[in-house]
């Protein structure tokens, strides 16, 4: 079974698409997001603060310590700014994930400054790579340094406050003429990991690249996702988390709710307005209003989880 | 020397440089393959046996060339980079960037024939 059967028309996705030109308050209720607009924030701060009796979880994505070219000669300083911002919250965050592309050219040096900097946010990173932090000759920078307990190229699950987390890998072995896949070794593995979990588990699963198809001529989607989510059908509540495309999108279908995060790093554009989906460069004074955060808060009793983006400057 | 001596001269060490040129891969060509936008330029190219393939990165991302059936792999191309492969064996070559798959690209393989 492909998306294509199994989800929306591309219309109806494109409908369901969110264009950040800033970042947006979302919240989420009787399976609609609702925007409540741009973000500042002391409003993330009080809508956490709201929630604090649920899980809080920080996401993080497309650092690309190493990048230096035009569209951001300082993707050190802003990944910094990020931190900053991060260690501000009023409201400790449980943990972080971080959904890849750690490093721009997975060279040691970039691994070190994206560790330097992350570390001082003082919360448990919980990994998966993106397909530039396996580009090493050797594939395995990133595995020392991130892949222990995990599986095949480095995914796994963990539990907190009754939350099932998978980390998931769709950046490895990929094939010609295709886009993200996971793979049967890896599919094998979520089928068997969710076997025998009760279906009001709430679910978030992470990976680097988008698992469905935002745009497939530019590679935007998981060939092998439908199998995946296929798996995770009877479960009440699916959050979907990933990064990769350098723009909050949001989607829902059925009971998954999709969301891409900001880059720290470096704006793409949206899916077919430029050429290609190299980084793009904006006026110096909007480059901070399209990277950023997000919050994540899952509060106990209720279905979807509530997603907030935050940009560096609003 | 006289000038019909010259000529003489002048004409065997052309026809010299011709007949090494023939035997040997001195006659082999390099060929250009740009990667921009994200698409290899031209995305699909034919050369002879001895020709080496050139590619050239213009991207700001990073990009690899990865034959399908792995006869070629370059590492990470950074911006500017380039990747060489001399083509010995006729045939046809799919190619990927592995970072980025939907990027493809082929070489066709003609044998050289001397002409």
């Amino acid at each position: 079974m492909t998306d294509h059967e199994n989800g929306p028309s591309r219309r109806k996705v494109l409908e369901c698409m969110t264009w950040a030109g800033t970042g947006v308050l979302w919240t989420i209720s009787g399976g609609v997001p609702h925007s409540l607009g741009l973000v500042d924030e002391a409003k993330a701060s009080e809508a956490m603060a709201a929630e604090a009796k649920g899980l809080t979880f920080l996401q993080i994505s497309d650092s690309h310590m190493g990048f230096d070219k035009p569209a951001n000669p300082n993707a050190k300083g802003t990944l910094e700014e990020a931190i900053l911002r991060i260690k501000a919250i009023p409201t400790k965050p449980a943990f972080m994930i971080h959904t890849g592309d750690i490093t721009h050219l997975s060279k040691e040096s970039e691994f070190d400054d994206a560790e330097k900097i992350i570390s001082q946010a003082k919360l448990d990173v919980h990994y998966v790579p993106g397909e530039h932090d396996i580009i090493d000759p050797d594939i395995k920078i990133y595995k020392e340094r991130y892949g222990r307990g995990t599986k095949g190229s480095g995914y796994y699950s963990f539990d907190a406050n009754g939350v099932h987390f998978l980390g998931l890998v769709n950046v490895a072995n990929l094939k010609g003429g295709g886009m993200g896949n996971l793979g049967d070794e890896q599919l094998e593995w979520i089928e068997d990991d969710l076997k025998g979990r009760s279906a009001s588990t709430p679910i978030v699963v992470f990976a680097h690249i988008p698992l469905w198809s935002v745009y497939p001529a530019w590679g935007w989607g998981t060939e092998d996702s439908a199998r995946a989510l296929g798996y995770m059908k009877r479960f009440g509540s699916v959050t979907v988390l990933n990064g990769h495309i350098h723009q909050i999108m949001q989607k829902v279908e059925g009971n998954v709710t999709f969301h891409t995060a900001l880059s720290t790093a470096f704006p793409q554009p949206a899916p077919g307005t430029a050429p290609s989906a190299g980084p793009m460069k904006v006026p110096a004074e909007q480059l901070r209003k399209m990277l950023g955060t997000a919050s994540v808060t899952f509060k106990q009793g209720e279905q979807r989880l509530a997603i907030i983006d935050t940009p560096l400057q609003s | 020397m006289s000038f019909a001596r010259t000529l003489a001269l002048g004409a065997l060490t052309g026809l010299v440089a011709a007949f090494i040129a023939a035997a040997s891969p001195a006659q082999a060509a390099d060929v250009e393959v740009k990667i921009d936008n994200f698409t290899f330029n031209p995305q699909q190219i034919t050369v002879k046996t001895g020709d080496t393939v050139i590619w050239t990165n213009h991207d700001d991302i990073p990009h690899t060339v990865t034959s399908k059936t792995m006869v070629f792999r370059s590492k990470a191309m950074d911006t500017d980079d380039k990747f060489s492969f001399t083509f010995a064996t006729p045939g046809k070559y799919d190619y990927f960037c592995s970072l980025h798959p939907h990027m493809t690209g082929l070489i066709v393989v003609e044998a050289y024939t001397g002409k």
